[in-house]
């Protein structure tokens, strides 16, 4: 780790777990699957075959690998590897942006909760333990059920599920690290606790958070495509995994490959996901 | 050696030699104990009950004591990291943080601690530059001019800084990393030192070094040591004057050899006669205590080592003895005791 013929450069603690994080296979092949995910699902009006919305009787359920239709075509005779890379932008916000803004909330409250501790913190994380008493499934769809159905509500829905468990995570970190000398050596050296939290314990609750964090992305992108197979997520005929599944599943015995579709894609990502999540928290240990 | 560039950090002696550096009167910190759901009823713990000492300038005041005893309370109550209940502190002559007296902030200038644990006294994210070079920002010192005088330290503190300056505390050893406590500790020219058992966690050749380096910078700094320990042998060496504690009480304090040579009250002889000897024919052949200490919550009435001690006598049991002259050494110091047996002798 500690190159004598490198000296006194001792490279940054991100850049090393970058270097580290190339050291494993699995997560860099499924860097690389959400790559290409994210590349078709960003350039689907540039990549695509076909319309996502251009719907043919005569074509209905054609099968996988028919001349025109490489995936085939689904229950209204729409292409559907086209459907699935328009479907690919919505399931991959879905699945990132609910974590983003839990992650933000939660880490600013589990920091308060952490280092004013007392009053505060109980305060918060009793308010907390409400959400904690129901399973997560079913506190998405009773939020987007009160919300009504449509993205945003299920962006909102998907990020009040997530933030509690952040919020514990963040506040266990912080107050562990709260209690250790060199927050006491920070105090004595006269500085405010802004600076503090700053310099001394973002930086090391960040990374546990970060860790946890990315292994929601799956359970989010889940999560949503049960919302939408639901009918409390986006509404058809817009293209999304989760209600492609649904809009399919009468197509189930006929043509049970052009069904299944949708939900490999589901299963590919989140398997991509939760294998880099992993290569990301052991290349994060290599300290400590 | 090191140039001192920041002279307003600097706060300069003021009351002159003979005026004590830290006066510290009848310090007290009880933590409660939180008792049952439906008990009414609060218990303490006395961590500290009425501590009273002074450190003279460019001295160091050992303070030993068994674990549990309240050594590291005390220290952080002087630090001001936990509040006192009550009690009061004179920094040269100002009062700490009261009215007329020197804010936090600028008492914190002065006053450094070096702790224990070296490993998590430093942030695992921070390189040992700028750990070091933080104190003084937060301070208002350019960061670049910060990390020079980091640099400068590390070198002072025996690290070559071209070696060290931008390792991580894991890439350290032991002995290293309590050698940039110690250069942190110093980043902005404190005058009182509190050091937490700094070296007990070391081994022992790395021990005598940081000792030493310690002795040096202390000359070389005109600084004053608090230097908490349970080891005898490096109290002994390190200090000027030994303050005894026993269970949240100081019990007897004086010049270092007056309390080694003659120890006044049971408890320090027993801690004597528990130094291990090299000579074999003085070995100890039986325990010099039994039974443990008290417990610290709600302690007994009267003399808290009485039962421990082997010449308690019905005195001891009712009241409490308080700190009384042994003997007037010179006009600095003097060796007190708080032992129903001393004061009887001399009345």
């Amino acid at each position: 780790m500690n190159d004598k013929t490198q000296g006194s450069t001792s490279v940054g603690y991100w850049r090393l777990v970058l270097r580290q994080l190339k050291q494993e296979p699995l997560a860099m092949i499924s860097a690389g699957v959400l790559l290409l995910l994210v590349i078709a699902a960003v350039f689907a009006p540039w990549l695509a075959p076909a319309d996502p919305f251009k719907a043919s009787m005569l074509k209905r359920l054609l099968p996988i690998g028919s001349p025109g239709y490489l995936l085939g075509t689904d229950e209204l005779g729409r292409d559907m590897l086209t459907r699935l890379m328009y479907g690919g932008r919505i399931s991959l916000i879905m699945g990132i942006v609910p974590v983003l803004s839990a992650f933000c909330i939660g880490t600013t409250l589990g920091l308060v909760a952490g280092y004013v501790g007392g009053r505060v913190n109980m305060i918060i994380m009793r308010i907390l333990d409400i959400f904690y008493a129901f399973p997560s499934v079913l506190l998405a769809v009773a939020i987007s059920g009160a919300l009504g159905p449509g993205l945003s509500n299920s962006l909102i829905a998907l990020t009040l599920v997530f933030v509690p468990q952040i919020v514990r995570i963040a506040e266990s970190v912080t107050t562990q690290v709260r209690q250790l000398d060199y927050i006491e050596a920070a105090r004595m050296s006269g500085a405010s606790n802004l600076s503090i939290i700053r310099v001394h314990i973002l930086a090391n609750v960040l990374g546990p958070v970060f860790v946890y964090a990315t292994g929601l992305l799956s359970v989010s992108m889940i999560l949503a495509s049960g919302l939408s197979f639901l009918g409390l997520g986006v509404k058809p005929p817009e293209p999304e995994w989760g209600l492609m599944l649904n809009t399919l599943r009468s197509a189930i015995y006929n043509k049970p490959m052009i069904a299944a579709l949708p939900g490999a894609f589901i299963f590919i990502t989140s398997i991509a996901f939760n294998l880099l999540a992993d290569g990301v928290r052991s290349a994060m240990d290599i300290k400590k | 050696m090191i140039k001192q560039t920041h002279s307003t950090l600097i706060s300069e002696d003021r009351g002159g030699p003979a005026q004590p550096l830290l006066l510290v009167r009848d310090l007290k910190k009880y933590f409660p104990v939180r008792s049952g759901l439906f008990t009414k009823e609060k218990r303490f713990v006395h961590a500290v009950d009425n501590v009273s000492f002074s450190v003279s300038k460019g001295k160091t005041l050992g303070i030993v004591g068994e674990s549990g005893c309240g050594k590291s309370t005390t220290a952080k109550l002087v630090a001001r990291l936990i509040s006192a209940d009550s009690g009061k502190m004179v920094f040269d002559g100002d009062g700490v943080v009261e009215y007329g007296g020197i804010a936090l902030k600028e008492f914190r200038k002065n006053l450094q601690m070096v702790f224990q644990d070296s490993f998590a006294s430093l942030n695992p994210r921070l390189t040992i530059e700028q750990t070091i070079a933080y104190g003084p920002t937060v301070h208002g010192i350019p960061a670049h001019e910060a990390k020079s005088q980091a640099r400068e330290l590390l070198q002072r503190v025996g690290l070559s800084p071209d070696q060290f300056a931008s390792r991580y505390p894991h890439e350290l050893s032991g002995g290293q990393r309590q050698r940039v406590n110690i250069a942190r500790a110093l980043a902005y020219q404190p005058r009182l030192v509190i050091l937490d058992e700094a070296v007990a966690a070391l081994d022992k050749s790395v021990q005598a070094q940081v000792l030493n380096l310690l002795q040096e910078l202390k000359q070389e700094r005109q600084l004053t040591y608090l230097f908490i320990s349970h080891d005898l042998h490096v109290v002994h060496y390190m200090s000027d004057e030994v303050m005894v504690m026993y269970l949240g009480q100081v019990v007897e304090k004086g010049p270092v050899e007056r309390i080694f040579n003659t120890p006044a009250h049971p408890y320090t002889k027993a801690l004597l006669s528990a130094i291990p000897s090299m000579n074999p024919a003085k070995r100890t052949l039986k325990p010099p205590l039994e039974g443990d200490p008290p417990n610290p919550i709600n302690p007994p009435a009267g003399c808290r080592f009485q039962d421990r001690c082997p010449h308690v006598m019905d005195l001891c049991r009712n009241v409490s003895p308080v700190l009384m002259n042994v003997t007037n050494i010179d006009a600095f110091s003097e060796h007190t005791v708080a032992c129903h047996l001393n004061q009887g002798m001399r009345l």
